[in-house]
């Protein structure tokens, strides 16, 4: 049975959307899903070799809401995610090597192999830190608008969460108080429809999940999470609108995970979703549609994608290189930072 | 007067002599400090439920939102959880939340905010970002308060790496230990004791601090050794003066920081008394008793005379009628009866009650 179906426009949401920015920018766009996306496969193949010891929650079919929300964000503009991660930190400008080394448990990860894969910050680019308890981003991203309200840094936060968070009471509380606040933050909810196997109509009353939100006094829209421009002009106004004063914004964006809640592989058929409904997604790729898109309107040849193709598995294969050559971490670096000087 | 302040009034309390200089209560020496703190540091903004209000948190907040500003000193939607969140996120963006609670009660509904995030970041992030946030309570106790408004949670909280535990016992300490701990960089709990509120003491006006993590010694004494952190001092005193009478001569040791614990003082004063009774305003179970007991026994056996002495609460919820609460909780005589019992027997009398 398919519970859960695409609502969009596949690739004819693309059309109207598109012609609104230059062929450079919608190949960006192109290249960013693609490589997130080839990085997620490398690490996938790689992972039951059990050199990264960390658990991982790929992002394969959220590509689009990862590269289209980073885009309209500046790169001093602050980004808090959850437990589901890579996609966010690639989006938002994240070093490969920094993700890939904290990864594989070494000195020189992002984290320096305190946080693993659902940890990743590169401060340098506006990851600011995530939290893997469920909701536990939403608060602390809450706060940290507070901050640049107080000092009027002109920044504008951005927390992605599921749909699960959405359950949870601190993220409730956290949107009343934005919005009483004002304060400059744009609440992205990935909607997948599943916590981990847990169907969403197990877990909300079935409505919009915009109208949650909409209860708080905020602008909620519901946008195509598989179209890429759809997210980033939503996102877009959502962010300018922060930026100029005007308070928080939700968004909720379905997606599909075409992977298991965590690890490498599909877990579809222990029966908690029907494979039927992955395969009805499935042309709904938000890197397939776009990419259809693009080539048939003769921005993107396949001479073009072929370069993309060769240049992402170089930089993929040096980065796996460099951080299973680099060093782990000591016994005297466990405790270093448990207290700020 | 309602019983409950005229308890409060009655509380006999040593009274400072105005000629060693300025006397001022307990609140106003928090009032004093947060308003230092808001004033000669921008990144200081004050919020909890009430702070604004007219009874200001017992006084503590009084004045300040009409001195510095709302955006500055503000009420807070009863979100116990995400406010906590949103005083961290603001502290790892450049401020410096001090966020206040009646009760450590409302704290509990914050620990996944607290214990979770706050404490873990600075790790967590390698260093790359501090929490430097101030989380206030003031622990109650009488009035009914029973088991919902009079919890003690600094004993749930020894065992969170990252965090840090202060629980002053005097105002100067008030005022010295809140400014230390708005000015340091890491999550820092204010647990104070509602019983010591209308306490008086001598305050210096202006800005300075008591160090976090050290404790310092009330009384000098050589055959036992008090040692606690807040009310506790207080009843210690009491109890030392009651033991001097009869020929026994207590240490007490103020810790005035729980977490992280001044191992030094408390093993230097059991190398010369041999005996500790170890006091606190909560349960002895897993917290500061059985922290500090296990201290001595870990690392001062060989200077023990007497088995280690827990003076705090039994493992029972705390009652809300006064009539049961006689039996519950340890008074002046109830520590010097175990303080006397371990001198003259060497034998300890582990709980407060029975």
């Amino acid at each position: 049975m398919i519970r859960y179906s695409y609502s969009g426009e596949g690739v004819q949401g693309f059309g109207k959307l598109a012609q609104a920015h230059a062929p450079a920018f919608l190949i960006e766009l192109y290249r960013s899903m693609l490589r997130i996306r080839r990085i997620e496969e490398e690490i996938e193949r790689r992972y039951h070799q059990d050199q990264m010891k960390t658990p991982i929650h790929l992002v394969i079919g959220q590509e689009a809401t990862s590269v289209g929300a980073c885009a309209a964000m500046r790169r001093t503009d602050l980004l808090y995610s959850s437990h589901r991660t890579h996609g966010n930190y690639l989006a938002k400008g994240g070093d490969l090597n920094g993700m890939l080394c904290e990864m594989h448990c070494r000195a020189n990860g992002c984290a320096g192999s305190r946080g693993g894969s659902m940890h990743l910050i590169d401060k340098s680019v506006g990851m600011a830190g995530t939290s893997a308890i469920v909701g536990g981003a939403v608060p602390i991203a809450t706060g940290a608008a507070l901050a640049a309200k107080l000092k009027n840094t002109g920044d504008v936060v951005m927390v992605f969460l599921g749909d699960a968070t959405t359950e949870e009471g601190a993220a409730s509380e956290s949107l009343n108080f934005a919005s009483l606040m004002q304060v400059p933050i744009v609440f992205f909810c990935e909607n997948n429809f599943y916590s981990v196997q847990s169907p969403l109509y197990t877990r909300q009353p079935v409505r919009d999940i915009r109208t949650w939100a909409s209860g708080y006094a905020m602008p909620a829209v519901t946008v195509d999470g598989m179209n890429v421009l759809a997210v980033y002009d939503a996102t877009t106004r959502a962010v300018e609108r922060a930026r100029a004063g005007g308070g928080p914004s939700f968004i909720e964006a379905p997606v599909y995970r075409f992977r298991a809640h965590g690890g490498a592989g599909d877990d579809s058929k222990t029966g908690y979703r029907d494979l039927a409904e992955c395969a009805a997604w499935e042309p709904y790729d938000p890197i397939t549609m776009f990419g259809a898109h693009l080539r048939e309107t003769g921005r993107l040849t396949d001479a073009a994608v072929e370069a993309m193709e060769s240049e992402i598995a170089d930089e993929i294969a040096a980065s796996f290189t460099f951080a299973l050559e680099s060093a782990n971490p000591t016994e005297a670096d466990l405790y270093t930072h448990v207290y700020a000087d | 007067m309602p019983w409950d302040e005229g308890l409060v009034n009655s509380l006999i309390y040593d009274q400072p002599d105005p000629k060693e200089g300025r006397v001022i209560s307990y609140t106003a020496a928090v009032n004093e400090a947060l308003a230092l703190a808001l004033e000669h540091d921008e990144s200081v903004f004050v919020l909890g439920q009430g702070v604004d209000d007219p009874s200001a948190m017992f006084g503590a907040t009084r004045g300040l939102h009409g001195r510095f500003g709302r955006t500055r000193v503000f009420d807070t939607p009863l979100s116990e959880e995400s406010m906590m969140g949103v005083s961290a996120g603001a502290a790892m963006n450049g401020m410096r939340p001090v966020f206040m609670h009646n009760r450590p009660d409302f704290v509990l509904l914050a620990f996944n905010q607290l214990v979770t995030h706050a404490a873990k970041f600075h790790f967590m992030d390698n260093g790359q970002t501090n929490v430097p946030m101030v989380v206030w309570a003031a622990i109650g106790r009488g009035w009914g308060s029973g088991a919902q408004h009079s919890q003690a949670i600094h004993g749930m909280l020894l065992g969170v790496p990252g965090l840090k535990i202060v629980m002053p016992s005097t105002p100067y300490d008030a005022k010295g230990l809140l400014l230390s701990a708005i000015l340091d960089n890491n999550p820092v709990c204010v647990f104070e004791h509602r019983w010591l509120m209308k306490k008086d003491g001598i305050v210096p006006e202006g800005v300075y601090r008591v160090p976090i993590g050290k404790g310092i010694y009330r009384r000098h004494g050589q055959d036992v050794t008090i040692v606690g952190a807040s009310h506790a001092i207080e009843l210690g005193l009491q109890a030392a003066k009651q033991l001097a009478d009869e020929g026994i001569e207590a240490d007490v040791i103020d810790l005035r920081t729980v977490k992280p614990i001044d191992e030094h003082i408390i093993l230097e004063s059991l190398a010369r008394t041999g005996r500790i009774v170890v006091v606190d305003t909560a349960w002895m179970t897993g917290g500061l008793c059985a922290e500090v007991g296990c201290l001595a026994a870990e690392k001062g056996f060989a200077h023990l005379k007497a088995p280690v002495c827990r003076v705090g609460l039994p493992d029972v919820p705390t009652p809300a009628g006064y009539t049961l609460e006689q039996f519950y909780y340890p008074d002046a005589s109830r520590i010097a009866a175990a303080a006397r019992t371990l001198v003259r027997t060497g034998v300890a009398q582990p709980t407060a009650a029975r």
